[in-house]
């Protein structure tokens, strides 16, 4: 094809892309005008309903439960997935994680990194804890708070060598408390299923008022499992990213 | 913007202030995403991209979804860039 034919060929392409996509522009609602029916309908009903000031969190944790129930399993899919796909394979061996090449001088972790991570790790995981736990009451979630959590232990990694990052979070712990979460997710709306109420309904005591952080029954609850799993996973996830980066090397053992 | 009934809050910030901080943040947005584009080597890549992410995260906060910013803030340029990173320390070369 000539280069004369592959302008032509965009230049039609192009014209009719421009040409739907503005079309597609002239009819959507101005900016900031929402006009659905449920925006407004849960900014009136939500906080009496729930008890929960955080409405986000109180529709991605009841409104919405059933898409956030799989959203969780994604996750965790993919922890599960990334655990098999980096797994130790035949012909694989482990290395020291101190560098061997003898050509290279690798220079040590440098003071001022050790000392921001050695500071910032306690507050991070403070910090991801606080957002996990107060979904009902703040802009925050088990989401966000999981990965903030997470990266605390990043941190350590940071401060200090491999070996104390896998020491602080052992494999086997962090698949029970990624499986604790997923499953107390499923288990909070499976209860309301015993309890003769539809899946995920909030079966729990709303609490006394709005804003209370003992307040929005399971919603807090789902809240914290799912800050649960999503630290567990992403700590998992990063740990064997880096042993697959610091340690397995392929070649004869 | 639609007004909501029964809902007061202490702010009093002239409309078209917010409108320019709007207009100011997405234009930054948008040159921050061609930044990345722009950037070749992956490295500093990935570099730029976690900046990315943080502009990302203040253009939710400036369109008031606080929510959306602390995911975004997360996962743009805390996440996003430690797998990038380390996914890229796995690839390279053993002579670089």
């Amino acid at each position: 094809m000539t280069q004369a034919q592959r302008r032509w060929i965009f230049l039609v392409a192009g014209t009719g892309l421009a040409a739907f996509y503005l079309w597609g522009l002239s009819g959507l609602p101005g900016f900031g005008n929402y006009p659905g029916p449920y925006g407004p309908a849960i900014l009136q009903v939500a906080v009496a309903q729930t008890h929960a000031t955080g409405v986000v969190s109180a529709v991605n944790f009841l409104y919405r439960g059933f898409d956030t129930v799989g959203e969780e399993f994604i996750l965790f899919t993919a922890a599960s997935g990334v655990s098999v796909v980096l797994r130790h394979l035949r012909g694989e061996r482990d290395r020291s994680a101190v560098d061997e090449a003898a050509d290279r001088d690798v220079p040590p972790t440098s003071s001022a990194v050790r000392m921001v991570a050695l500071v910032f790790a306690g507050p991070a995981i403070v910090v991801g804890w606080w957002l996990a736990s107060h979904a009902q009451t703040n802009p925050s979630g088990g989401f966000q708070g999981g990965v903030v959590l997470a990266s605390g232990f990043v941190l350590v990694y940071l401060a200090g060598e491999f070996l104390v990052f896998e020491r602080f979070s052992p494999v086997d712990l962090l698949d029970v408390v990624e499986g604790v979460g997923a499953g107390g997710f499923a288990a909070t709306g499976l209860t309301a299923v015993f309890l003769s109420m539809p899946f995920l309904a909030n079966w729990l005591d709303l609490g006394q008022y709005p804003g209370a952080v003992s307040s929005s029954g399971t919603i807090a609850l789902i809240s914290f499992f799912v800050g649960l799993e999503v630290a567990a996973a992403f700590i998992l996830i990063v740990g064997e990213l880096l042993e697959q980066t610091l340690l397995i090397r392929q070649g004869e053992s | 913007m639609t007004e909501l009934a029964g809902v007061h809050t202490p702010y009093t910030v002239p409309v078209v202030m917010m409108d320019v901080l709007q207009i100011t943040v997405l234009v930054l947005v948008a040159a921050g995403a061609t930044a990345v584009v722009l950037v070749r080597r992956p490295v500093r890549q990935v570099v730029v991209l976690s900046v990315y992410g943080v502009l990302l995260a203040v253009l939710f906060l400036v369109f008031q979804a606080p929510d959306v910013t602390l995911s975004a803030l997360t996962i743009g340029a805390v996440a996003l860039p430690i797998v990038l990173l380390l996914t890229l320390a796995k690839v390279r070369k053993p002579e670089e």
